[in-house]
């Protein structure tokens, strides 16, 4: 098992060289998180967008066990088991934050007032379905937490994911064959090659990662992508902001 | 006078019945009532139906609830969290059901049964499994999901202050559940870090107010669920008069 799963990891880590690592698929998705903006990070790559944000923005945080303004990890002083962000892990509230219930919170998030969240994926569909809660599988256990909710009340919602899973099968489909955890909820796809709109004419090519072709892309994606006027190729320097 | 102090956790809980819904504040262990959760084991009311947004880690707290044989049914939207060792095995095996319910759909049916109202219309869910044989309502060309309020005939939860009156203050995120789950529960019983006078709290900043709560015991000193997890205590039922069934 540990074998299987550090090849894996080999693997996974040799298709990121070829197009944006981890860390710049983060970087890539904060350059479009904006001033002012109340976001909402997934577990995951999604949470490390807030490391990326351009200086000069002013961002605050959300997590929906009851916190705005949830700062960094905290030192071994401030830790406080009464203070967690909804993956369940330290963190600590910058002056200003407030907490408040479940209710109050996501009250937030369903009645629209969160502007932006990030989330992983295992399915994205070209109507901007999005899967990712469950694979169906008879025997797993089932876990959704908030993000159906998140999906079906954030503004506007991100997705970074790789392009393909571990074994190279497309992740951006047609249609998903995973259970749903909203439709028509995806507005962008950020992957390891690409970044990708969701247009009600379709998947939209926006930009690609630096070496990569349309192409290339295309063959690694489950339905026809158009690519707009004028892709860019965002060549992102490591630590940049 | 107006006293709502209990003598003990245990007198707290001695009159669940088998077969009653409860709701416990906590997500993960932040707000995690440990000490009326045990009591509630030692009691050894079976049978219910239990309330929480997740289903304990190790072999303390709500899992050793679960492990005790004393939960039908669980409602929750995350039953998986690190260390969850109990609830996975007894699904698995058909020995407790599982009713899964979105975090936020979860939090909003649990303040509509506090507050009177028996089913509201959401668009978590739509086009999803979870949305699966319930009734559909289209409003201004968008499709939403009813869902139905829920109550129970108790609550458990965790504050930071209390006085006599049951005014609560929570602390930071461990708040999470517990103002509503009061609201939505018949008998709130709320074990509190600290006793204070009438008044000691400003009523501004009064977070669920005493009408919400039913029986208040102050535990100083809680046990933290995660520092029990790591010293692998297993929490064993205590025999008591309760549990005398």
């Amino acid at each position: 098992m540990n074998t299987l799963a550090t090849s894996n990891q080999q693997s996974n880590r040799q298709t990121a060289q070829i197009g944006w690592n981890r860390e710049q698929m983060a970087q890539r998705c904060a350059q479009d998180i904006e001033d002012g903006s109340y976001v909402n990070l997934g577990i995951g790559i999604p949470e490390k967008v807030a490391q990326y944000v351009p200086d000069g923005r002013e961002v605050i945080y959300h997590t929906e066990n009851g916190l705005l303004g949830m700062g960094n990890s905290p030192t071994a002083d401030e830790h406080d088991p009464d203070l967690i962000n909804a993956g369940k892990k330290a963190v600590t509230a910058i002056p200003g934050a407030a907490y408040f219930h479940h209710g109050d919170s996501f009250a937030m998030i369903r009645g629209n007032h969160i502007d932006v969240c990030v989330l992983g994926a295992m399915q994205v569909s070209a109507k901007g379905d999005l899967a990712n809660w469950s694979t169906g599988a008879v025997d797993a256990i089932p876990a959704v937490g908030g993000a159906m909710d998140l999906v079906a009340g954030v503004k506007t919602i991100f997705i970074i994911t790789q392009h393909t899973t571990k074994t190279g099968d497309a992740k951006i489909l047609a249609e998903c064959s995973f259970p749903l955890t909203g439709q028509k909820v995806v507005n962008r796809i950020y992957t390891d090659l690409c970044v990708i709109d969701v247009r009600p004419e379709g998947l939209m090519l926006i930009e690609l990662a630096p070496g990569i072709s349309f192409d290339y892309v295309q063959q690694r994606t489950g339905v026809t992508l158009q690519s707009a006027a004028h892709v860019t190729m965002n060549n992102l320097n490591e630590g940049q902001k | 006078m107006i006293d709502k102090r209990v003598a003990s956790c245990a007198s707290a809980v001695a009159n669940i019945k088998d077969g009653d819904t409860i709701m416990i504040g906590g997500f993960g262990e932040a707000g995690s009532p440990i000490e009326l959760i045990h009591a509630l084991i030692d009691h050894g009311a079976k049978n219910l139906t239990v309330v929480n947004n997740n289903t304990g880690s190790g072999r303390v707290g709500l899992a050793a609830l679960i492990e005790n044989g004393q939960v039908a049914k669980m409602i929750c939207s995350y039953p998986r969290t690190a260390n969850s060792l109990v609830f996975p095995e007894l699904y698995r095996s058909g020995k407790i059901a599982l009713e899964l319910v979105p975090q936020g759909t979860l939090a909003e049916r649990i303040r509509a049964g506090g507050a009177g109202i028996p089913a509201f219309f959401t668009k978590t869910s739509v086009g999803t499994p979870l949305a699966d044989g319930k009734e559909l309502r289209n409003f201004e060309g968008e499709n939403y999901v009813m869902e139905r309020g829920l109550k129970a005939d108790f609550a458990l939860i965790k504050a930071k202050q209390a006085d006599r009156y049951g005014n609560l203050t929570f602390n930071k995120t461990a708040r999470n559940f517990a103002p509503i789950m009061a609201m939505a529960a018949k008998n709130t019983l709320v074990q509190t870090n600290e006793m204070v006078e009438l008044g000691a709290i400003d009523a501004e900043n009064v977070i669920t107010p005493g009408i919400f709560v039913n029986g208040i015991i102050e535990v100083s000193k809680p046990q933290q669920e995660s520092q029990l997890v790591k010293d692998g205590v297993v929490y064993l039922p205590i025999k008591s008069q309760g549990a005398e069934k």
